[in-house]
């Protein structure tokens, strides 16, 4: 009986702390469907009288709202696809070959991620300038897309492949590029699956980077032009809380698909966000 | 034929990764350096000046309020964040119904930008639109002015940060409790030992590679943090919310000193690397948890 009531007061604080957590989000959800009066009636009403989707309509009609998420989804796809290329090649050299200078570009490749882009965001600006690609989406596309947490993670999956596998497949006259993309990707699949969640949401959620960057309204992604919005002198609530759900949607939505792959790909490298 | 072939191949396949983390992280980090002892205003070409920046930096009274102002904010952060992840962690790792119901909830906020929390939380913390203060009118307090109090926003701003990344620490640390054999909790078991005593002989100094990424890993994405910051509050009010990566930005791109900013930006790394050689040190302190 005693058991039974500590059990009953533990779930009731552990459903009470949740609620801090998920209801700032259903809230900011309820008030996005509320009409333009009822969104600052004060005493504020709970549930909406009438729901509306009108502020998405707004917010959709307004500026140039179809083109951020359209920027957005292509930075994120693009991005993602080339971290995927890349890095999984170089982690595929880092892991299965023993040549010179392999220690010492994994040990800089560490070494970096103790070296946020807000250190270095004013020399990386003047870099992207020179190289012509300020104000363009591939100046926000390219240079994360070396990401030392993705190398790091591909490599440490991949040494777990046995070598034997890389030498048979060598004797029999198979080229490196081969060994590569018809053995060693499928076979770490799972790595991989876990390295397009994350950049797709890191890509997704980037700001400060693309806000360095892009300096052409048309050019914005949905967070610069969120962050914009909130900048301006007075703040339009309606539109800027159906964008902050639309701007929620993608990464929500992959959560729900691949959450088991989350958990995973932070317990496999017990990395950075 | 295919030795050679499989000496060639690794610097093939390292070649497109490398030129990238080479021109944009390598160079862009050396030449930061080599800036932060020079004038520039980007128009011009950069004037060398020694330690000129560095000189104006530490007699500059400005940056150390902002200093002190980001260690409070980070020194807030990370305790907060690193107790609260660990209890988490501890009570979502045990054969709980609904834990993983649970784990997921937690883990949310970690999925949104920070964009996106700075402005659901600015939208909940109105003064006089938000539904804090409406709540605490319900329960016959008066309204707080939540960001337009300097005391008040840097709390608010604390707790936001809490509650963007605890969830993603928890996990760390579920997979870090996951990792220590049961046997031990069950041998402590036999031998009489209270729930306390099994935290802190065996949880505790067990987690402690696990908890050393959490310390290393919260500091700096503190000190990294601007998003949140720039729609919660925009820094303000006045100043009161401007930590150093805020100041940076604007001494950049805003008055276009690159020469100031990038000693600001150098003084930040040292910051890191210290704080991260310090968190190793006392790690190691106390040897090896299994010895």
């Amino acid at each position: 009986m005693n058991n039974k009531l500590k059990n009953i007061l533990w779930y009731t604080v552990l459903l009470l702390f949740s609620l801090i957590f998920v209801l700032p989000i259903i809230w900011i959800f309820i008030s996005s469907l509320k009409t333009s009066n009822e969104i600052f009636s004060w005493p504020p009403t709970i549930l909406p009288n009438n729901v509306t989707f009108s502020n998405y309509i707004t917010a959709f009609n307004k500026g140039n709202f179809v083109t951020y998420f359209k920027n957005s989804i292509f930075v994120a796809v693009a991005a993602t696809a080339l971290t995927l290329l890349i890095n999984s090649m170089a982690g595929y050299a880092l892991a299965k070959f023993d040549f010179k200078g392999n220690k010492l570009i994994f040990f800089l490749f560490i070494a970096t991620l103790m070296i946020p882009l807000q250190v270095i965001m004013v020399p990386i600006f003047i870099v992207l300038r020179n190289l012509g690609l300020y104000n363009s989406l591939w100046g926000i596309i390219i240079p994360p897309a070396a990401t030392p947490t993705g190398v790091f993670l591909v490599r440490q999956y991949m040494t777990t492949i046995p070598d034997e596998v890389l030498e048979s497949a060598r004797i029999d006259g198979a080229s490196e590029w081969r060994i590569f993309s018809m053995i060693i990707l499928p076979l770490s699949k799972p790595v991989l699956t876990a390295l397009t969640i994350f950049s797709f949401m890191w890509r997704w959620n980037d700001f400060l980077w693309p806000f360095v960057v892009l300096s052409n309204e048309s050019k914005y992604t949905i967070q610069v032009a969120i962050a914009n919005f909130v900048g301006q002198f007075s703040v339009d609530w309606n539109s800027l809380l159906a964008m902050n759900i639309v701007a929620m949607i993608p990464v929500l939505l992959v959560f729900l698909f691949f959450q088991r792959y989350f958990v995973k790909g932070i317990a496999m490298s017990g990395m950075k966000m | 034929m295919y030795r050679w072939k499989k000496k060639i191949a690794p610097y093939l396949f390292i070649l497109p990764n490398l030129i990238i983390f080479g021109i944009f992280i390598v160079f862009p980090a050396l030449f930061g350096f080599y800036v932060s002892f020079t004038e520039w205003d980007v128009l011009t070409s950069p004037e060398f000046i020694g330690l000129g920046n560095f000189i104006k930096l530490f007699q500059s009274a400005e940056f150390w309020t902002i200093l002190s102002r980001t260690l409070i904010y980070v020194f807030s952060v990370v305790p907060i964040t690193f107790g609260l992840s660990m209890v988490l962690a501890i009570i979502l790792d045990r054969n709980i119904k609904a834990k993983g119901f649970f784990r997921a909830i937690f883990y949310l906020p970690t999925m949104l930008s920070f964009i996106v929390i700075g402005v659901s939380w600015r939208w909940i913390l109105g003064n006089n639109f938000g539904i804090l203060n409406y709540l605490l009118d319900l329960a016959g307090m008066a309204p707080v002015n939540w960001l337009t109090n300097a005391r008040t926003a840097t709390i608010m701003v604390i707790f936001a940060t809490v509650w963007a990344r605890v969830g993603y620490f928890m996990v760390m640390f579920i997979a870090g409790l996951q990792g220590i054999p049961g046997v031990y909790y069950e041998a402590a078991e036999i031998d009489g030992a209270s729930k306390w005593q099994q935290f802190r002989h065996i949880t505790f100094p067990l987690l402690k590679p696990t908890s050393l990424v959490v310390v290393v890993l919260s500091t700096i994405q503190a000190f990294k943090m601007f998003g949140l910051i720039k729609v919660m509050t925009t820094g303000g009010p006045g100043d009161s919310t401007t930590y150093l990566v805020q100041e940076i930005y604007q001494q950049a791109f805003q008055v276009g000193d690159m020469g100031y900013a990038s000693a600001m930006s150098v003084m930040l790394f040292i910051i890191l690397g210290l704080l991260t050689i310090v968190q190793f040190k006392v790690s190691n302190r106390g040897g090896n948890a299994y010895e």
